[in-house]
């Protein structure tokens, strides 16, 4: 071992030790991001705040959460919500910031469709973010249960029920996940197991794994513009900050990431105190009753799209049940996104707007996937059941459509 | 399919609008693009939450405390509008209504009458406190409630307040016909055999009835409020009043475990007496909310028809009790929070304004 020299600080004692100062340089002030980019590249960092909001708040309802039917939900919303000191804050928190993460993810995600964010080296970029995606939604699906009221309950029996649609399995596999013939104690205690360790392991596995990728590819802008990292990052550290195309992670591109998470903190506090019903639907505060089906069950609003794929198809088409194809087409629709940079054929990395044939593509998947949303949670009967119907087979054909549409776009513009 | 067509024009501007935004130069295009994001994200909450509501749970008819039957009047010629759209006969309904209107007429001449409250007090004692108590007048319930309970077929209201908390037309309108005052003819219809634990005192005439009315209300008016513990804030003292209110207007059929309340009717008599098990009320001010409550304490069959929750008549300001009790239970942290609120708020928003200075002071190195 290197003979050390006695340290001058604590910081010297820390650097000798674990080479602080490398890491720090490598990981914040030379670590490189383009300059070119708007408030929507602060979308990440603000993830990672809401995450961090979750995971603390989440510590602190697990301390007096009670994962037991018969004491969940006076656990939550007597304990927690009127005997601890300030537990109202921390639920508010917690229920607000799950509905609220999802907002951003789509954003975020939308972000990176937008901008071609998925093509040409970016692919695992893509990919470890729809991992993130998956283990959200399974997330927010747990936690949705535990406070065991109606919705809690009545939306744990149909999402576990979809399975029961898989060839062969299906009945077998649904009393697996449920640990039980219906949905009770067993099922509450699993998802409660999921929720609190083994999803939000894998999650802070992802997050980390996803900046990662991020390394060697390096972030998009808002151009698409690929340059040389190399030299525009020796002209930042020369002194020509202004005439480089690159900024650094700490302090350039945080300062944005902080103000813009600032702004957004004031929004999200403004949900917690004053409007939280839209993220703690007012059903689940009647307490479950497998006995009392709710005259509605639906989703929470940002899994609506794809419940309204999954139900969209209501009756037989050539001998199919509407049930098989719902659940083909709702299967669809959860990996789809996943291979978006293989359906994409075009070659151009730009923002939607500057590619001939994609803008439309991409304005007419937005306008669909609103209407699936807002069409998800009414009830489907008569025009409804229509609506969600052609949204639905809308969906899936935009998706079907995409390399052939981008393969003319590719043709367009000529390889550029 | 109205608010559809609306909901679809709605999002054709909010389109234009989009379009404008991202040609318009002289405005920031940061700006800009916040503004489509909150557009697009601001249609989609519409569509998910207050549209949804609105098709899941359509408006109905305002509450209305006049008690002049009136409102149960309109409600049957909605019903039978309904009937004669779907091609049905509405014969059997007119005559509800003939004998609704009737039975409301009387009722309101009967609030005309110059009362006597002696004689009032004298046909009380006489005809109601064999099963009901007024503890007030040192008339003590004789049973336990369970007992009292079984014996009866559901626990008998003590009436100390009733003259206060109840609406004097419905009072009367009660003691003629209990089953019809409350709107639950569906679980005891004349031509059945199950007959309701209080008879209706139709072979009274109007003066008796008017002076019982009368005498129920000097009853209650001469009630001290609930007691409180000395120094008590205007916020306990409010809930010990809405509490007295509840405890008299509700808890025959409801609990309130919360509050740690117990339902004085057995769950099994309940059943027999209504046909359902009422709901414990901890939660109801979160799972329904306070608009929903009002309009379905003054009239549930309006909310819910068919469900065995009678209308009991209470007095706006009666049922604004029920309900404020029912926030002070089951949102008990409404204070807290609407007080940590603004500074919350107000620490974030002086935080935002130092985020962008730092921000402008980092990046005018480099543009």
């Amino acid at each position: 071992m290197a003979e050390f020299e006695k340290a001058n600080s604590i910081g010297e004692w820390f650097d000798q030790r674990l080479n602080t100062s490398g890491f720090w340089r490598i990981m914040m002030t030379e670590y490189w991001i383009p300059k070119n980019i708007n408030f929507l590249w602060a979308m990440g960092a603000l993830l990672a705040m809401l995450f961090t909001l979750l995971l603390v708040t989440g510590i602190f309802l697990l301390m007096y959460y009670k994962p037991d039917v018969n004491m969940a939900f006076d656990s939550v919303n007597y304990t927690i919500m009127q005997e601890v000191a300030y537990g109202w804050i921390f639920r508010n928190i917690h229920g607000v910031g799950a509905s609220v993460v999802f907002l951003v993810i789509y954003i975020h995600m939308f972000t990176g469709i937008y901008y071609g964010s998925y093509k040409k080296g970016r692919e695992m970029i893509w990919l470890s973010g729809m991992l993130l995606f998956v283990l959200f939604s399974a997330e927010g699906f747990s936690g949705y249960m535990l406070p065991w009221g109606q919705m809690s309950y009545w939306a744990a029996y149909v999402i576990t029920e979809i399975f029961g649609g898989i060839p062969f399995i299906g009945d077998e596999l649904v009393i697996w996940i449920r640990g039980n013939f219906y949905v009770a104690d067993a099922t509450l205690t699993r998802f409660f197991m999921l929720h609190v360790l083994l999803i939000p392991l894998a999650i802070l596995g992802a997050i980390v794994f996803h900046f990662y990728t991020l390394r060697f590819p390096h972030v998009n802008n808002e151009e698409g513009e690929f340059f040389d990292y190399k030299e525009e990052s020796e002209k930042y550290l020369a002194g020509d900050k202004k005439e480089s195309k690159v900024i650094a992670f700490w302090p350039d591109f945080l300062s944005k990431d902080f103000m813009v998470i600032s702004i957004f903190m004031i929004f999200f506090f403004y949900l917690v105190f004053y409007h939280n019903a839209f993220a703690m639907d007012p059903v689940n505060f009647d307490k479950a009753d497998g006995l009392k089906t709710p005259a509605h069950i639906y989703p929470e609003w940002y899994f609506l799209w794809s419940y309204e794929v999954l139900r969209g198809f209501f009756f037989d088409i050539a001998g199919i049940s509407g049930k098989s194809l719902g659940l083909m087409a709702f299967g669809f629709a959860q990996i789809i996104f996943v291979l978006l940079p293989w359906l994409d054929k075009s070659p151009m990395v730009k923002p939607a707007n500057q590619r001939p044939v994609f803008k439309y593509w991409f304005w007419l998947l937005m306008a669909d996937l609103f209407v699936l949303t807002i069409f998800g949670k009414l009830p489907p009967t008569g025009i409804n059941a229509w609506v969600g119907f052609y949204a639905s087979i809308s969906f899936i054909v935009l998706f079907l459509a995409l390399p052939f549409l981008t393969k003319l776009e590719a043709k367009m513009v000529g390889g550029k | 399919m109205f608010s559809l067509i609306v909901g679809l024009v709605v999002a054709v501007v909010l389109l234009i609008v989009n379009i404008v935004l991202l040609k318009i130069s002289f405005v920031p295009k940061e700006l800009r693009m916040l503004t489509i994001i909150s557009i697009m994200v601001g249609y989609v909450y519409w569509g998910f939450e207050p549209f949804a509501h609105h098709e899941m749970h359509p408006p109905v008819a305002q509450a209305s405390y006049e008690f002049d039957g009136k409102a149960d009047v309109e409600a049957l010629e909605e019903q039978a509008k309904e009937i004669e759209a779907k091609g049905g006969d509405r014969s059997a309904l007119n005559e509800e209504i003939a004998q609704t209107k009737e039975f409301w007429a009387n009722v309101v001449s009967i609030s005309k009458l110059e009362a006597n409250v002696e004689a009032g007090a004298e046909l009380v004692v006489a005809n109601c406190t064999a099963c009901h108590s007024i503890e007030s007048e040192g008339f003590p319930q004789l049973m336990e409630d369970a007992d009292a309970a079984a014996a009866y077929g559901v626990t008998p209201p003590d009436l100390s307040i009733a003259g206060r908390i109840y609406d004097a037309n419905y009072l009367a309108a009660f003691i003629i016909n209990p089953v019809k005052a409350m709107h639950i003819e569906h679980k005891y219809p004349v031509t059945g055999n199950k007959v309701f634990p209080m008879p209706g005192s139709d072979w009274m005439s109007n003066q008796e009835i008017a002076d019982m009315v009368a005498y129920l209300q000097e009853v209650a008016s001469k009630v001290d409020a609930p007691a409180v513990v000395d120094g008590a804030s205007d916020f306990e003292i409010a809930k010990a009043n809405n509490k007295e209110v509840f405890e008299a207007a509700c808890v025959r059929c409801h609990a309130m475990d919360y509050a740690g309340i117990e339902a004085k009717t057995p769950v099994d008599v309940m059943r027999e007496y209504i046909g359902a098990t009422p709901p414990d009320l901890s939660q109801h001010i979160r799972s329904r909310g306070a608009d929903y409550l009002h309009n379905f304490i003054n009239d549930p069959q309006r909310k819910l028809l068919g469900t065995g929750m009678p209308r009991v008549g209470l007095t706006l300001e009666a049922e604004k009790q029920v309900v404020d009790y029912m926030e002070q239970i089951g949102d008990s942290k409404k204070q807290e929070r609407e007080a940590l609120g603004p500074i919350v708020l107000i620490y974030l928003t002086i935080l935002a304004v130092f985020a962008l200075l730092w921000k402008k002071q980092i990046w005018k190195k480099l543009h």
